[in-house]
Protein backbone atom coordinates (compact mmCIF):
# COMPACT_ATOMS: atom_id res chain seq x y z
CA UNK A 1 0.00 0.00 0.00
CA UNK A 2 2.56 2.05 1.13
CA UNK A 3 4.47 1.67 -2.03
CA UNK A 4 1.56 2.68 -4.45
CA UNK A 5 1.23 5.91 -2.54
CA UNK A 6 5.05 6.18 -2.91
CA UNK A 7 4.79 5.49 -6.85
CA UNK A 8 1.99 8.52 -6.98
CA UNK A 9 3.96 10.92 -4.85
CA UNK A 10 7.01 10.91 -6.42
CA UNK A 11 5.21 11.74 -9.44
CA UNK A 12 2.90 14.52 -7.95
CA UNK A 13 6.49 15.69 -6.01
CA UNK A 14 8.47 15.73 -9.14
CA UNK A 15 6.14 17.63 -11.44
CA UNK A 16 4.94 21.37 -10.69
CA UNK A 17 2.21 21.49 -12.87
CA UNK A 18 0.72 18.13 -11.27
CA UNK A 19 0.87 20.22 -8.23
CA UNK A 20 -0.44 23.31 -10.00
CA UNK A 21 -3.16 21.17 -11.60
CA UNK A 22 -4.31 19.89 -7.56
CA UNK A 23 -4.68 23.81 -6.66
CA UNK A 24 -5.79 25.16 -9.93
CA UNK A 25 -9.70 23.70 -9.87
CA UNK A 26 -10.57 24.03 -6.37
CA UNK A 27 -9.34 28.24 -6.68
CA UNK A 28 -11.37 28.53 -10.03
CA UNK A 29 -14.34 26.08 -8.83
CA UNK A 30 -14.69 28.07 -5.66
CA UNK A 31 -14.03 32.20 -7.43
CA UNK A 32 -16.67 31.57 -9.98
CA UNK A 33 -19.03 30.37 -7.55
CA UNK A 34 -18.84 32.93 -5.16
CA UNK A 35 -18.98 35.53 -7.49
CA UNK A 36 -22.43 34.05 -8.83
CA UNK A 37 -23.18 33.61 -4.93
CA UNK A 38 -22.46 37.24 -4.33
CA UNK A 39 -24.07 38.35 -7.35
CA UNK A 40 -27.63 36.83 -6.09
CA UNK A 41 -27.15 37.70 -2.67
CA UNK A 42 -26.99 41.43 -4.11
CA UNK A 43 -29.49 41.17 -7.25
CA UNK A 44 -32.01 38.35 -6.27
CA UNK A 45 -34.63 40.05 -7.99
CA UNK A 46 -32.39 40.59 -10.97
CA UNK A 47 -33.57 37.53 -13.26
CA UNK A 48 -36.93 37.32 -11.96
CA UNK A 49 -39.04 38.23 -15.27
CA UNK A 50 -37.15 36.14 -17.01
CA UNK A 51 -36.82 32.46 -17.37
CA UNK A 52 -33.73 30.76 -18.83
CA UNK A 53 -31.18 33.41 -18.71
CA UNK A 54 -28.95 31.33 -16.75
CA UNK A 55 -29.57 28.29 -19.45
CA UNK A 56 -28.97 30.09 -21.95
CA UNK A 57 -25.45 31.54 -20.91
CA UNK A 58 -24.49 28.25 -20.03
CA UNK A 59 -25.39 26.60 -23.55
CA UNK A 60 -23.28 29.60 -25.03
CA UNK A 61 -20.55 28.77 -22.49
CA UNK A 62 -21.10 25.61 -23.34
CA UNK A 63 -20.66 26.13 -27.11
CA UNK A 64 -17.39 27.93 -26.31
CA UNK A 65 -16.16 25.24 -24.55
CA UNK A 66 -17.04 22.51 -26.86
CA UNK A 67 -15.45 24.69 -29.51
CA UNK A 68 -12.33 25.49 -27.76
CA UNK A 69 -11.69 21.51 -26.51
CA UNK A 70 -12.42 20.33 -29.71
CA UNK A 71 -10.11 22.41 -31.40
CA UNK A 72 -7.57 21.32 -29.05
CA UNK A 73 -8.53 17.38 -28.86
CA UNK A 74 -7.80 17.63 -32.86
CA UNK A 75 -4.45 18.03 -31.68
CA UNK A 76 -4.48 16.16 -28.22
CA UNK A 77 -5.47 13.43 -30.35
CA UNK A 78 -2.96 12.83 -32.89
CA UNK A 79 -0.44 13.24 -29.91
CA UNK A 80 -1.73 10.29 -28.17
CA UNK A 81 -1.68 7.85 -31.34
CA UNK A 82 1.43 9.23 -32.17
CA UNK A 83 0.51 10.24 -35.46
CA UNK A 84 1.76 13.84 -34.95
CA UNK A 85 4.95 13.50 -36.87
CA UNK A 86 3.46 11.58 -39.51
CA UNK A 87 0.77 14.79 -39.79
CA UNK A 88 3.60 17.48 -39.75
CA UNK A 89 6.02 15.19 -42.35
CA UNK A 90 2.59 15.55 -44.75
CA UNK A 91 3.02 18.47 -47.23
CA UNK A 92 1.02 20.90 -45.44
CA UNK A 93 0.74 24.07 -44.71
CA UNK A 94 0.15 25.61 -41.10
CA UNK A 95 -2.82 27.71 -42.83
CA UNK A 96 -3.90 24.49 -44.33
CA UNK A 97 -3.61 23.26 -41.14
CA UNK A 98 -5.73 26.34 -39.26
CA UNK A 99 -8.25 26.12 -41.46
CA UNK A 100 -9.05 22.21 -41.58
CA UNK A 101 -8.69 22.55 -37.93
CA UNK A 102 -11.12 24.77 -37.48
CA UNK A 103 -13.70 23.68 -39.70
CA UNK A 104 -13.26 20.02 -38.32
CA UNK A 105 -14.03 21.29 -34.85
CA UNK A 106 -17.37 23.16 -35.80
CA UNK A 107 -18.42 20.38 -36.81
CA UNK A 108 -17.56 18.54 -33.25
CA UNK A 109 -18.90 21.52 -31.49
CA UNK A 110 -22.31 21.22 -33.32
CA UNK A 111 -22.73 17.27 -33.32
CA UNK A 112 -22.42 17.80 -29.77
CA UNK A 113 -24.39 21.38 -29.04
CA UNK A 114 -27.49 20.84 -31.63
CA UNK A 115 -29.23 17.88 -29.22
CA UNK A 116 -28.44 20.08 -26.36
CA UNK A 117 -30.32 22.85 -27.97
CA UNK A 118 -33.09 21.02 -28.61
CA UNK A 119 -33.65 19.37 -25.82
CA UNK A 120 -34.30 22.62 -23.83
CA UNK A 121 -37.07 23.29 -25.28
CA UNK A 122 -39.08 20.41 -24.08
CA UNK A 123 -37.37 19.82 -20.89
CA UNK A 124 -37.31 22.91 -19.65
CA UNK A 125 -39.78 25.15 -22.29
CA UNK A 126 -36.90 27.53 -23.46
CA UNK A 127 -35.52 28.05 -26.73
CA UNK A 128 -32.54 29.99 -27.11
CA UNK A 129 -33.93 30.92 -30.36
CA UNK A 130 -35.63 33.78 -28.85
CA UNK A 131 -32.21 35.53 -29.15
CA UNK A 132 -33.37 36.40 -32.43
CA UNK A 133 -30.82 36.96 -35.30
CA UNK A 134 -28.25 38.44 -33.01
CA UNK A 135 -27.63 34.77 -31.52
CA UNK A 136 -26.01 33.97 -35.07
CA UNK A 137 -23.60 36.87 -33.96
CA UNK A 138 -23.57 35.72 -30.35
CA UNK A 139 -22.55 32.23 -31.65
CA UNK A 140 -19.70 33.20 -34.04
CA UNK A 141 -18.33 35.68 -31.72
CA UNK A 142 -18.12 32.81 -29.44
CA UNK A 143 -16.74 30.30 -32.46
CA UNK A 144 -13.97 32.50 -33.07
CA UNK A 145 -12.84 32.85 -29.56
CA UNK A 146 -13.38 29.48 -28.89
CA UNK A 147 -11.10 29.02 -31.54
CA UNK A 148 -8.63 31.46 -30.70
CA UNK A 149 -8.23 29.94 -27.20
CA UNK A 150 -7.76 26.32 -29.42
CA UNK A 151 -4.77 28.00 -31.12
CA UNK A 152 -2.91 29.40 -28.01
CA UNK A 153 -3.15 26.02 -26.70
CA UNK A 154 -2.14 24.02 -29.74
CA UNK A 155 0.92 26.59 -29.53
CA UNK A 156 1.52 25.68 -26.14
CA UNK A 157 1.12 21.69 -27.45
CA UNK A 158 3.51 22.41 -30.39
CA UNK A 159 6.35 24.16 -28.61
CA UNK A 160 5.91 21.85 -25.14
CA UNK A 161 4.42 18.86 -26.40
CA UNK A 162 2.06 16.55 -24.02
CA UNK A 163 3.01 18.33 -20.70
CA UNK A 164 1.23 21.36 -22.02
CA UNK A 165 -2.13 18.91 -22.08
CA UNK A 166 -3.75 20.15 -18.69
CA UNK A 167 -3.48 23.83 -19.57
CA UNK A 168 -5.96 22.76 -22.55
CA UNK A 169 -8.50 21.43 -20.22
CA UNK A 170 -7.72 24.15 -17.66
CA UNK A 171 -7.48 27.55 -19.80
CA UNK A 172 -11.55 27.69 -20.16
CA UNK A 173 -12.08 27.51 -16.95
CA UNK A 174 -9.12 30.16 -16.19
CA UNK A 175 -11.20 32.97 -18.00
CA UNK A 176 -14.65 31.84 -16.61
CA UNK A 177 -14.80 34.35 -13.67
CA UNK A 178 -13.43 36.83 -15.28
CA UNK A 179 -16.12 35.84 -18.76
CA UNK A 180 -19.15 37.11 -16.58
CA UNK A 181 -21.33 34.41 -18.12
CA UNK A 182 -23.73 34.11 -15.03
CA UNK A 183 -23.37 37.87 -13.91
CA UNK A 184 -22.52 41.53 -14.79
CA UNK A 185 -19.35 43.04 -14.93
CA UNK A 186 -20.11 45.54 -12.03
CA UNK A 187 -20.11 42.24 -9.61
CA UNK A 188 -16.38 41.60 -9.75
CA UNK A 189 -13.90 43.77 -8.07
CA UNK A 190 -12.39 46.86 -10.33
CA UNK A 191 -9.15 45.16 -10.79
CA UNK A 192 -11.10 42.05 -12.17
CA UNK A 193 -12.73 44.33 -13.67
CA UNK A 194 -10.08 45.93 -15.75
CA UNK A 195 -9.25 42.74 -16.92
CA UNK A 196 -12.49 41.24 -17.69
CA UNK A 197 -12.92 44.14 -20.12
CA UNK A 198 -10.57 42.57 -22.14
CA UNK A 199 -12.20 39.64 -23.38
CA UNK A 200 -14.70 39.44 -25.53
CA UNK A 201 -17.18 37.26 -23.36
CA UNK A 202 -17.79 39.85 -21.06
CA UNK A 203 -19.74 42.23 -23.75
CA UNK A 204 -21.04 39.07 -25.53
CA UNK A 205 -22.58 37.69 -21.91
CA UNK A 206 -23.85 41.13 -20.99
CA UNK A 207 -25.52 41.44 -24.72
CA UNK A 208 -27.24 38.02 -24.10
CA UNK A 209 -28.66 39.01 -21.05
CA UNK A 210 -29.54 42.69 -22.08
CA UNK A 211 -31.47 40.91 -24.93
CA UNK A 212 -33.06 38.36 -22.84
CA UNK A 213 -34.12 41.10 -19.78
CA UNK A 214 -34.44 44.46 -22.08
CA UNK A 215 -35.83 43.19 -25.03
CA UNK A 216 -33.76 45.36 -26.87
CA UNK A 217 -30.03 44.58 -29.26
CA UNK A 218 -27.22 46.64 -28.82
CA UNK A 219 -24.67 46.05 -31.57
CA UNK A 220 -22.26 47.81 -29.81
CA UNK A 221 -21.72 45.28 -27.19
CA UNK A 222 -21.69 42.94 -30.82
CA UNK A 223 -19.37 45.42 -32.30
CA UNK A 224 -16.99 45.64 -29.70
CA UNK A 225 -16.61 41.78 -29.06
CA UNK A 226 -16.09 41.18 -32.89
CA UNK A 227 -12.95 43.97 -32.65
CA UNK A 228 -11.44 41.73 -29.26
CA UNK A 229 -11.62 38.25 -31.41
CA UNK A 230 -9.86 39.93 -34.13
CA UNK A 231 -7.06 41.02 -32.20
CA UNK A 232 -6.55 37.79 -30.25
CA UNK A 233 -7.46 35.81 -33.34
CA UNK A 234 -4.52 37.32 -35.10
CA UNK A 235 -2.16 37.16 -32.18
CA UNK A 236 -3.17 33.65 -31.67
CA UNK A 237 -2.07 32.69 -35.88
CA UNK A 238 1.20 34.29 -34.50
CA UNK A 239 1.79 32.36 -31.94
CA UNK A 240 0.38 29.37 -33.70
CA UNK A 241 3.05 29.84 -36.72
CA UNK A 242 6.01 31.22 -33.69
CA UNK A 243 5.55 28.06 -31.87
CA UNK A 244 5.66 26.01 -35.42
CA UNK A 245 9.34 27.59 -36.19
CA UNK A 246 10.50 27.51 -32.67
CA UNK A 247 9.60 23.75 -32.23
CA UNK A 248 11.65 23.10 -35.84
CA UNK A 249 14.44 24.88 -33.47
CA UNK A 250 14.21 22.88 -30.66
CA UNK A 251 13.52 19.49 -31.75
CA UNK A 252 9.68 19.34 -30.05
CA UNK A 253 8.39 18.02 -33.45
CA UNK A 254 10.93 15.10 -33.44
CA UNK A 255 9.99 12.57 -30.45
CA UNK A 256 6.12 14.32 -29.56
CA UNK A 257 3.88 11.47 -28.45
CA UNK A 258 6.64 9.18 -27.26
CA UNK B 1 18.28 12.41 -55.15
CA UNK B 2 19.54 13.87 -51.66
CA UNK B 3 22.53 16.10 -51.19
CA UNK B 4 23.78 17.19 -47.39
CA UNK B 5 25.96 19.71 -47.51
CA UNK B 6 28.05 21.05 -44.25
CA UNK B 7 24.52 19.80 -42.38
CA UNK B 8 25.34 21.15 -38.52
CA UNK B 9 22.84 20.95 -35.25
CA UNK B 10 23.39 22.41 -32.10
CA UNK B 11 21.00 22.86 -29.10
CA UNK B 12 22.64 25.32 -26.54
CA UNK B 13 26.02 23.64 -25.62
CA UNK B 14 24.88 20.12 -27.88
CA UNK B 15 26.41 20.02 -31.52
CA UNK B 16 24.09 17.41 -32.09
CA UNK B 17 25.41 16.85 -35.79
CA UNK B 18 28.63 17.70 -37.08
CA UNK B 19 29.20 19.45 -40.26
CA UNK B 20 28.26 16.33 -42.11
CA UNK B 21 28.35 15.93 -45.96
CA UNK B 22 26.76 12.99 -48.16
CA UNK B 23 24.99 12.13 -51.16
CA UNK B 24 21.97 10.00 -52.38
CA UNK B 25 21.63 9.22 -55.90
CA UNK B 26 18.69 7.64 -57.44
CA UNK B 27 17.92 4.07 -57.25
CA UNK B 28 20.95 4.27 -54.30
CA UNK B 29 20.15 2.94 -50.88
CA UNK B 30 22.27 4.41 -48.49
CA UNK B 31 22.97 2.99 -45.04
CA UNK B 32 23.16 5.57 -42.01
CA UNK B 33 24.57 3.44 -38.93
CA UNK B 34 25.73 4.25 -35.61
CA UNK B 35 25.22 3.79 -31.91
CA UNK B 36 22.27 5.42 -29.96
CA UNK B 37 22.31 9.52 -29.86
CA UNK B 38 24.90 9.76 -32.51
CA UNK B 39 22.77 11.49 -34.33
CA UNK B 40 20.90 9.53 -36.93
CA UNK B 41 17.35 10.85 -36.22
CA UNK B 42 18.56 14.59 -35.85
CA UNK B 43 20.14 13.94 -39.63
CA UNK B 44 16.58 12.53 -40.91
CA UNK B 45 14.68 15.21 -38.77
CA UNK B 46 16.28 17.75 -40.76
CA UNK B 47 15.93 16.08 -44.38
CA UNK B 48 12.28 15.92 -43.31
CA UNK B 49 12.52 19.40 -42.64
CA UNK B 50 11.02 18.84 -39.36
CA UNK B 51 14.23 20.13 -37.65
CA UNK B 52 15.95 23.74 -38.56
CA UNK B 53 19.70 22.97 -39.13
CA UNK B 54 22.20 25.26 -37.27
CA UNK B 55 24.53 25.56 -40.38
CA UNK B 56 24.61 23.62 -43.90
CA UNK B 57 21.84 23.24 -46.36
CA UNK B 58 19.82 20.16 -47.57
CA UNK B 59 18.81 19.66 -51.16
CA UNK B 60 16.38 17.07 -52.42
CA UNK B 61 16.03 17.33 -56.39
CA UNK B 62 18.71 20.30 -56.39
CA UNK B 63 16.30 22.27 -54.06
CA UNK B 64 17.03 23.33 -50.52
CA UNK B 65 14.12 21.95 -48.35
CA UNK B 66 14.48 24.82 -46.46
CA UNK B 67 13.00 26.98 -48.80
CA UNK B 68 10.94 24.37 -50.99
CA UNK B 69 9.61 22.53 -47.97
CA UNK B 70 6.12 21.93 -49.04
CA UNK B 71 6.78 21.18 -52.36
CA UNK B 72 9.07 18.70 -51.69
CA UNK B 73 7.76 17.15 -49.26
CA UNK B 74 4.88 15.96 -51.91
CA UNK B 75 7.71 13.63 -52.98
CA UNK B 76 8.81 12.67 -49.61
CA UNK B 77 7.84 10.46 -47.03
CA UNK B 78 8.76 8.42 -44.00
CA UNK B 79 8.89 5.62 -42.06
CA UNK B 80 9.74 4.78 -38.24
CA UNK B 81 8.57 1.97 -35.30
CA UNK B 82 8.16 5.13 -33.06
CA UNK B 83 5.51 6.80 -35.38
CA UNK B 84 2.24 4.96 -35.69
CA UNK B 85 -0.74 5.77 -37.36
CA UNK B 86 -4.09 6.54 -35.75
CA UNK B 87 -5.60 3.28 -33.96
CA UNK B 88 -9.03 3.66 -34.41
CA UNK B 89 -8.70 4.24 -37.71
CA UNK B 90 -9.24 1.31 -40.12
CA UNK B 91 -6.00 0.18 -42.07
CA UNK B 92 -8.52 2.09 -45.33
CA UNK B 93 -9.19 5.05 -43.64
CA UNK B 94 -5.58 5.78 -42.41
CA UNK B 95 -4.45 4.96 -46.21
CA UNK B 96 -6.92 7.28 -47.61
CA UNK B 97 -6.62 9.69 -45.06
CA UNK B 98 -2.53 10.01 -46.16
CA UNK B 99 -3.24 9.66 -50.46
CA UNK B 100 -5.63 12.94 -49.69
CA UNK B 101 -2.61 14.49 -47.52
CA UNK B 102 -0.54 13.77 -50.26
CA UNK B 103 -2.65 14.94 -52.91
CA UNK B 104 -2.43 11.14 -54.52
CA UNK B 105 -4.47 10.76 -57.77
CA UNK B 106 -6.25 8.13 -58.11
CA UNK B 107 -6.32 6.46 -54.60
CA UNK B 108 -8.09 3.31 -55.17
CA UNK B 109 -5.90 2.62 -57.74
CA UNK B 110 -2.83 3.37 -54.79
CA UNK B 111 -4.16 1.66 -52.23
CA UNK B 112 -5.02 -1.82 -54.17
CA UNK B 113 -1.20 -1.85 -55.46
CA UNK B 114 0.08 -1.32 -51.91
CA UNK B 115 -2.61 -3.74 -50.73
CA UNK B 116 -1.99 -6.49 -52.84
CA UNK B 117 2.29 -5.95 -52.93
CA UNK B 118 2.25 -5.78 -48.99
CA UNK B 119 -0.18 -8.38 -48.38
CA UNK B 120 -2.67 -5.57 -46.63
CA UNK B 121 -5.91 -7.14 -48.28
CA UNK B 122 -7.08 -9.38 -45.80
CA UNK B 123 -6.46 -7.01 -43.53
CA UNK B 124 -7.62 -3.48 -44.75
CA UNK B 125 -11.19 -2.95 -43.50
CA UNK B 126 -9.39 -4.18 -39.40
CA UNK B 127 -8.59 -1.59 -36.95
CA UNK B 128 -5.03 -0.15 -37.42
CA UNK B 129 -4.49 -0.29 -33.79
CA UNK B 130 -5.86 -4.07 -33.40
CA UNK B 131 -2.88 -5.51 -35.74
CA UNK B 132 -0.24 -7.20 -34.80
CA UNK B 133 3.21 -5.46 -34.75
CA UNK B 134 4.24 -7.20 -38.29
CA UNK B 135 1.06 -6.12 -40.00
CA UNK B 136 1.73 -2.24 -38.02
CA UNK B 137 5.03 -2.34 -39.85
CA UNK B 138 3.55 -2.98 -43.90
CA UNK B 139 0.65 -0.69 -43.01
CA UNK B 140 3.26 2.16 -41.85
CA UNK B 141 5.21 1.08 -45.25
CA UNK B 142 2.28 1.09 -47.34
CA UNK B 143 1.79 4.57 -45.59
CA UNK B 144 5.05 5.53 -46.18
CA UNK B 145 4.66 4.81 -50.22
CA UNK B 146 1.87 5.96 -50.77
CA UNK B 147 2.34 9.38 -52.66
CA UNK B 148 4.74 7.24 -55.05
CA UNK B 149 8.34 9.09 -52.99
CA UNK B 150 11.27 9.80 -54.83
CA UNK B 151 12.96 9.74 -51.56
CA UNK B 152 12.45 7.61 -48.89
CA UNK B 153 14.05 7.84 -45.27
CA UNK B 154 13.31 4.97 -43.54
CA UNK B 155 14.50 4.53 -39.73
CA UNK B 156 14.56 0.72 -38.26
CA UNK B 157 12.19 -0.69 -40.63
CA UNK B 158 12.23 -3.92 -39.24
CA UNK B 159 12.80 -3.17 -35.80
CA UNK B 160 11.33 -5.43 -33.56
CA UNK B 161 9.32 -8.03 -36.51
CA UNK B 162 9.93 -11.67 -36.50
CA UNK B 163 12.84 -12.83 -38.88
CA UNK B 164 9.66 -13.85 -41.61
CA UNK B 165 8.32 -10.20 -41.92
CA UNK B 166 11.82 -8.47 -41.48
CA UNK B 167 12.73 -10.56 -44.49
CA UNK B 168 9.15 -9.72 -46.02
CA UNK B 169 10.08 -6.13 -45.54
CA UNK B 170 14.11 -6.25 -47.06
CA UNK B 171 12.05 -8.79 -50.16
CA UNK B 172 10.00 -5.74 -51.11
CA UNK B 173 12.58 -2.90 -50.48
CA UNK B 174 14.78 -4.64 -52.88
CA UNK B 175 12.11 -5.30 -55.86
CA UNK B 176 10.88 -1.48 -55.28
CA UNK B 177 13.88 0.29 -55.88
CA UNK B 178 14.44 -1.96 -59.15
CA UNK B 179 10.76 -0.33 -60.42
CA UNK B 180 10.98 2.76 -59.18
CA UNK B 181 13.28 6.13 -59.70
CA UNK B 182 13.57 6.56 -55.52
CA UNK B 183 16.71 7.13 -53.26
CA UNK B 184 16.64 5.65 -49.60
CA UNK B 185 18.59 7.34 -46.04
CA UNK B 186 18.31 3.89 -44.15
CA UNK B 187 18.88 4.08 -40.47
CA UNK B 188 19.30 0.58 -38.83
CA UNK B 189 20.99 -1.46 -36.49
CA UNK B 190 20.35 -4.57 -38.15
CA UNK B 191 23.74 -5.24 -40.02
CA UNK B 192 22.39 -7.85 -42.44
CA UNK B 193 19.66 -6.04 -43.44
CA UNK B 194 22.26 -2.78 -44.38
CA UNK B 195 24.84 -5.11 -45.88
CA UNK B 196 21.92 -6.74 -48.06
CA UNK B 197 20.06 -3.61 -48.98
CA UNK B 198 22.61 -1.07 -49.11
CA UNK B 199 25.22 0.31 -52.31
CA UNK B 200 27.31 2.08 -49.29
CA UNK B 201 26.94 2.94 -45.53
CA UNK B 202 27.67 5.93 -43.43
CA UNK B 203 29.04 5.16 -39.90
CA UNK B 204 28.08 8.34 -37.24
CA UNK B 205 29.57 8.67 -34.38
CA UNK B 206 29.21 11.70 -31.96
CA UNK B 207 27.67 13.78 -34.93
CA UNK B 208 29.71 12.81 -37.35
CA UNK B 209 30.79 10.62 -40.43
CA UNK B 210 33.34 8.70 -39.78
CA UNK B 211 33.73 6.18 -42.26
CA UNK B 212 32.04 5.06 -45.31
CA UNK B 213 31.91 2.98 -48.01
CA UNK B 214 30.64 0.16 -49.78
CA UNK B 215 29.87 -2.63 -46.75
CA UNK B 216 32.36 -5.42 -48.23
CA UNK B 217 34.58 -2.47 -48.89
CA UNK B 218 34.64 -1.51 -45.61
CA UNK B 219 34.73 -4.88 -44.25
CA UNK B 220 37.84 -5.23 -45.55
CA UNK B 221 39.30 -2.30 -44.58
CA UNK B 222 38.70 -3.02 -41.25
CA UNK B 223 40.04 -6.56 -41.37
CA UNK B 224 36.61 -7.76 -39.46
CA UNK B 225 34.50 -10.96 -40.52
CA UNK B 226 31.24 -8.78 -40.99
CA UNK B 227 29.84 -5.29 -40.47
CA UNK B 228 28.67 -6.00 -36.95
CA UNK B 229 32.46 -6.17 -36.32
CA UNK B 230 33.27 -2.72 -38.07
CA UNK B 231 30.26 -1.35 -36.38
CA UNK B 232 31.85 -2.16 -33.12
CA UNK B 233 35.27 -1.41 -33.72
CA UNK B 234 34.07 2.36 -34.70
CA UNK B 235 31.81 2.78 -32.14
CA UNK B 236 34.71 1.94 -29.33
CA UNK B 237 37.49 3.78 -30.91
CA UNK B 238 38.16 7.02 -29.07
CA UNK B 239 39.84 8.77 -31.39
CA UNK B 240 37.76 9.19 -34.64
CA UNK B 241 39.14 7.97 -38.08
Amino acid sequence: MYGLFLRHFFLIKSSFPRILDLIYWPTIQIILWGFISKFFSIYSDYYNNTVGIILTCAILYDFLFRSSISFNMLFLEEIWSRNFTNLFIAPMKISEIIISLVFTALIRTLIGLVPAILITSPLFGISILNLGIPLFFLFLSLYIFGITLGLFVSSGLIRFGPSFENIAWSSLFLLAPLGCIYYPIEILPEFFQILAKGLPLVFIFDETRNILVNNFVDFGNILHAFYLNAIYLLIGIYLFYFSFSKARKKGSLINMGE
Amino acid sequence: MIEVINLSKSYQNNEAVKSINFNIGENEIIGLLGPNGCGKTTTIAMILGLLKPTKGKILINKKNIEYHRIELLHKMNFISPYIELPKKLTVKQNLIVYAKLYNVKKIDQRIDYLSSTLRLNKILNNLTGELSSGQKNRVSLAKSLINNPSVLLLDEPTASLDPETGNFIRSFLEDYIKQKKISILLASHNMEEVKRLCTSVMMMKNGKIIDRGAPRELIKKHGRKNLEEVFLKLARTKDEL
